[in-house]
């Protein structure tokens, strides 16, 4: 059993799982999925600065806090205890990488890039500080994120989840082929 | 629970997915810890799917996004596809939460900031090979320098706060 947990698991099972998460908050308490929403969380406790954005109650969202403290405990536990760490990544890929001088993929992310001293480089900066910015200008400014939209939006039919979602593939397709290459090659 | 007295504008309510006047019955978990301790066990089991699944790993999304492997699209699809099922279940059963609720989900409005925000956060997506859940499970994982991006994923939402009035919607 702890062998077949061990390995990396199909789409076919692990799709399922990740869509059951809907129901299961649902069930637990009338909580729509969705991770992006604890940025504006965190800026409303945090420094709200009197921007009408962030002026309301908080923490009636705490709950949200929570589920993202649970996966950084999930994350850890199924990295260290629960995982075989080998990967099959597309040949084609690893020897694109490769050119680039990214040859350890034993990690989730690639270690030559994102790491602490990496953040005193223009591609890390950009990697790591730009990348993330985006992601929370993005989400906010589109509603949601892949958990909001593309996952509860689309399972509950809404158009808009639909059309937001073709908007982060058309995002990522365009950045991920044209411009990831070049800051690689910094 | 009688409704807050507290006036909150309603399309605000909306916006921030909390439920119209008249329509909340719950009484909020706030900061309290025992009704907040479920979604952490939540977390911990989607954290683990999320890792199990590697739809987290960098150089997954760089193969989705090269078109070099079906595994993204048949996670997200047979997630989407489960959720749907659920929902649509959860709708004709009348199925209500622990607490006896009446189950619903608000829905979305539609704005132009749903695109041009989609795209950049696509943008980010490519870059840090990460949705904002994943991220949370990197950092779970050990790549400790993945609380930068977090971090600086909440300065992006705040500075998309400060200067929201003047972007298109």
């Amino acid at each position: 059993m702890l062998d077949f947990i061990k390995q990396p698991w199909p789409w076919w099972v692990s799709g399922p799982l990740i869509g059951i998460t809907v129901p299961i908050l649902l069930i637990l308490g009338n909580k729509a999925f969705g991770l992006s929403s604890n940025f504006r969380h965190i800026c409303a406790a945090c420094f709200p600065s009197k921007i009408a954005f962030f002026r309301y109650d908080w923490k009636k969202e705490t709950w949200n806090l929570f589920f993202a403290a649970g996966i950084i405990a999930g994350g850890f536990i199924a990295w260290n205890f629960l995982s075989v760490h080998n990967f099959s990544i597309n040949e084609k890929l690893l020897y694109d990488l490769g050119q680039y001088g990214i040859t350890n993929h034993e990690q989730l992310v690639p270690s030559e890039v994102f790491n602490w001293s990496s953040l005193f480089s223009l591609k890390g900066l950009l990697m790591i500080v730009v990348g993330g910015f985006l992601i929370g200008f993005g989400t906010r400014y589109a509603d949601g994120c892949t958990s909001g939209h593309s996952i509860t939006g689309m399972s509950n039919l809404q158009f808009v989840s639909f059309v937001a979602t073709c908007s982060f593939m058309a995002g990522g397709f365009l950045f991920a082929n044209l411009i990831v290459p070049l800051i690689l090659k910094l | 629970m009688k409704n807050a007295t507290i006036h909150i504008d309603e399309t605000i309510k909306t916006e921030i997915g909390l439920k119209p006047n008249g329509v909340e019955k719950e009484a909020s978990p706030g900061l309290r810890f025992y009704p907040n301790i479920k979604f952490f066990f939540a977390g911990i089991f989607f954290g683990l799917v999320l890792i199990k699944s590697e739809v987290i790993s960098w150089f997954r999304i760089q193969e989705m996004f090269r078109l070099q492997s079906f595994h993204m699209f048949g996670v997200l699809g047979t997630a989407v596809l489960t959720g749907m099922l659920s929902i649509m279940l959860i709708k004709k059963l009348k199925i209500k939460t622990i607490n006896k609720e009446e189950i619903f989900l608000l829905p979305k409005k539609f704005q132009k900031g749903n695109i041009y925000g989609g795209l950049i956060f696509g943008f980010g997506w490519a870059i840090t090979g990460a949705c904002p859940g994943p991220l949370f499970a990197q950092l779970g994982s050990g790549a400790t320098v993945v609380l930068v991006t977090i971090l600086s994923a909440i300065a992006g939402t705040w500075t998309y706060g400060l200067i929201r009035e003047k972007l298109p919607h």
